[in-house]
């Protein structure tokens, strides 16, 4: 238990956990960016681009299930929205007139509408965002306004994500159905996207883009917008009686959060060259939610490193067991649940640092009743007494 | 009518709420002054959270209607009738366990509660300082850092007053305050709160009739939905229809 009074030592304290927080982005920023580039192989290279896409939409969920505690089943209409928009430019940088292969395949001369503005870059920069966002807010008004909660609106979420499945799945015509769009041989920016150039730069963006989605997730979520996030959580009916219309927050949390997945829709996309309608399928989804709870819900830092440690525990285990790796998956969910329900990074926090020192025989245990050693009331009469000496 | 109205800060009207055909207030009439600190009373049942439910817009009304300076409050959801000034303390302490002492009271004295407000405006410093002069009051200065979740009972009670305070509203509905308190804490808040009766309007609901006595000094019995009786704690307690209340009571827990 910390406990400050003094408001100008609390001011100098955050000021110095900022700047060991920044240093650490940093620090890691510059060997993902520099160091990863050089000792990995293009192969192992994308595989981390990859999974730093996927922590960017565990950022997202974390935002609103660990903060706000709405649990999305349902994030996959996201990531595919933005996974398509980029898969849409990339098909569309052909000479003008033509339109992309597979439309020939089922007698398809006349490229759809929606698919014109999205020969142009900007469009489909800002599309990557937008639509996601205005899905999920539409979605989240419907649903929010409603005053529906828990698990309704996870049903919801998941009901929403099987009409998107199955429209995506189904229209051959407008997007390819369930061979999805392939971005592989095509080219962007004059690159061809598959080249390890442009793998190079995508894993550059994936950098960029995970660390702009994780300041604008701790701007969120530090101040008074954050901690009414986590009052939405804990007591919404509070909220109301306190002046406060939950509804419009719950809809900009969650819109944000399908952007967020939007934006790691598009990157993955590049990276593994393929967007079908299987990033749809509940089971990934659910999986995101997974990535969470196993990092640790309302910790951020905590998102990415579940994202990563389970992908790379999965890849890992499937290129050694490939026949029962579901069930390592199975059984790591099951452990966190279980033993870690706080994630890894919560366990971290809350005992696994003492654990850890007791062991190394750093501190000793604490022995004495800690009200008083830590109570407020104690420490501000012993300060008191100190200044009247 | 009109002239009515202005004095009175709450005025209800033959309200009738039934929740499929239980009539849980039936035909109540009830006013409150400006300024006025109001005590209700009554037998398990008797509707008094209910009552408080009507007000805040948590229930609406089967018939009758709710006027809160002079506005009838039918057409209004929760948040809109908290902004107008009516602020509700909960029967067991509703406080964000989650969040520290200082952030609890911050958040409710945040006098702008729209989204993009909440979210781009600085807290400014008199915000701070009403923040600081609060937890003088409710005397949590020193655990001002600590979660919610670790205060006593009694001090998550003077905090859920506390930010009812922050909310800065005209009229204070407080759901039984003292329940599960100390004597010494139950005369702190009884303090408390005839402190605030000075700038606001206060309904109590209490059992505690000691409490009462200490603060009332009007008292509303309310008794199967409807309003018995009404006068001070002396006449309150002399009125032959309260005794046969509170006795038919008794004789029914024998």
């Amino acid at each position: 238990m910390e406990t400050i009074i003094n408001p100008q030592k609390n001011k100098q304290k955050n000021k110095r956990k900022l700047i060991i927080e920044g240093s650490i982005i940093l620090g890691l920023t510059l060997i993902l960016a520099l160091v990863m580039p050089l000792i990995l192989e293009p192969f192992r290279l994308k595989l981390l681009g990859r999974f730093l896409a996927l922590g960017i939409t565990a950022l997202g969920i974390d935002l609103i299930w660990g903060y706000t505690g709405l649990l999305s089943l349902g994030h996959g209409i996201f990531f595919a929205l933005g996974g398509y928009a980029i898969a849409m430019h990339i098909k569309l940088q052909i000479p003008d007139g033509q339109i992309p292969e597979f439309f020939t395949l089922y007698g398809v001369t006349k490229l759809p509408f929606f698919w014109q503005p999205f020969a142009s870059f900007p469009f489909t920069f800002l599309a990557i965002f937008i639509i996601p966002a205005i899905t999920a807010g539409i979605l989240g008004y419907l649903v929010f306004r409603n005053r529906i909660k828990g698990v309704y609106f996870s049903i919801l979420t998941q009901a929403a994500l099987l009409v998107f499945f199955n429209f995506f799945n189904g229209q051959q015509k407008l997007i390819n159905g369930t061979n999805g769009l392939k971005t592989d041989t095509d080219t962007i920016f004059n690159l061809v996207a598959g080249s390890n150039q442009a793998q190079i730069i995508f894993y550059e963006l994936t950098i960029l883009g995970i660390i702009v989605s994780y300041l604008l997730c701790r701007w969120l979520t530090s101040g008074r917008f954050g901690r009414l996030l986590i009052a939405i959580r804990d007591d919404e009916m509070r909220l109301r009686f306190s002046g406060y219309d939950p509804t419009p927050f719950k809809v900009l949390v969650f819109a944000i959060s399908g952007a967020i997945a939007g934006l790691a829709g598009s990157l993955y996309t590049v990276q593994s060259g393929l967007i079908t309608p299987e990033t749809m399928k509940v089971a990934f989804s659910i999986e995101m939610v997974i990535w969470v709870a196993v990092g640790g819900r309302a910790t951020l830092i905590g998102a990415i490193i579940g994202a990563l440690a389970v992908n790379f525990g999965s890849s890992l285990f499937s290129e050694k067991f490939p026949e029962i790796w579901l069930f390592f998956q199975g059984a790591l969910f099951l452990i966190v649940v279980t033993v870690l329900p706080d994630g890894l990074v919560g366990w971290v926090k809350n005992s696994g640092l003492n654990l850890i020192k007791n062991l190394l025989g750093i501190k000793p245990p604490v022995v004495t009743f800690p009200e008083l050693v830590e109570n407020p009331e104690i420490l501000q009469e012993k300060e008191e007494l100190i200044n009247d000496k | 009518m009109t002239n009515n109205l202005k004095s009175n800060i709450l005025e209800i009207n033959n309200l009738t709420v039934s929740f499929d055909g239980f009539k849980a207030l039936n035909n109540l009439n009830f006013s409150i002054e400006q300024g006025e600190l109001r005590v209700i009373i009554g037998p398990n049942g008797a509707g008094k959270t209910t009552f408080l439910d009507i007000i805040t817009g948590k229930v609406k009304p089967t018939e009758g209607n709710v006027f809160f300076k002079g506005k009838n409050l039918r057409k209004f959801s929760e948040h809109q009738i908290a902004r107008l000034g009516i602020g509700r303390k909960f029967q067991t302490p509703r406080i964000y366990l989650n969040l520290t002492v200082r952030e609890n009271l911050d958040l409710t004295v945040n006098p702008q509660k729209n989204v993009f407000k909440t979210l781009f405006n600085p807290v400014r410093n008199n915000e701070k300082r009403t923040v600081a002069g609060l937890l003088e009051t409710i005397g949590l200065t020193a655990k001002a850092e600590l979660k919610a979740d670790l205060l006593s009972h009694g001090e998550k009670q003077r905090l859920e007053i506390g930010m009812l305070v922050a909310q800065s509203p005209d009229l204070l509905l407080v759901d039984e305050p003292v329940a599960g308190l100390t004597d010494e804490e139950t005369e702190n808040v009884g303090a408390l709160l005839l402190e605030l009766a000075q700038s606001h309007s206060i309904i109590v609901i209490e059992h505690d009739m000691e409490f009462v006595r200490q603060i009332a000094k009007k008292v509303t019995v309310l008794h199967q939905g409807s309003v018995l009786c009404e006068g001070s704690m002396d006449q309150i307690q002399n009125d032959p229809k309260v005794i046969e209340v509170y006795l038919g009571e008794e004789q029914q827990h024998d």
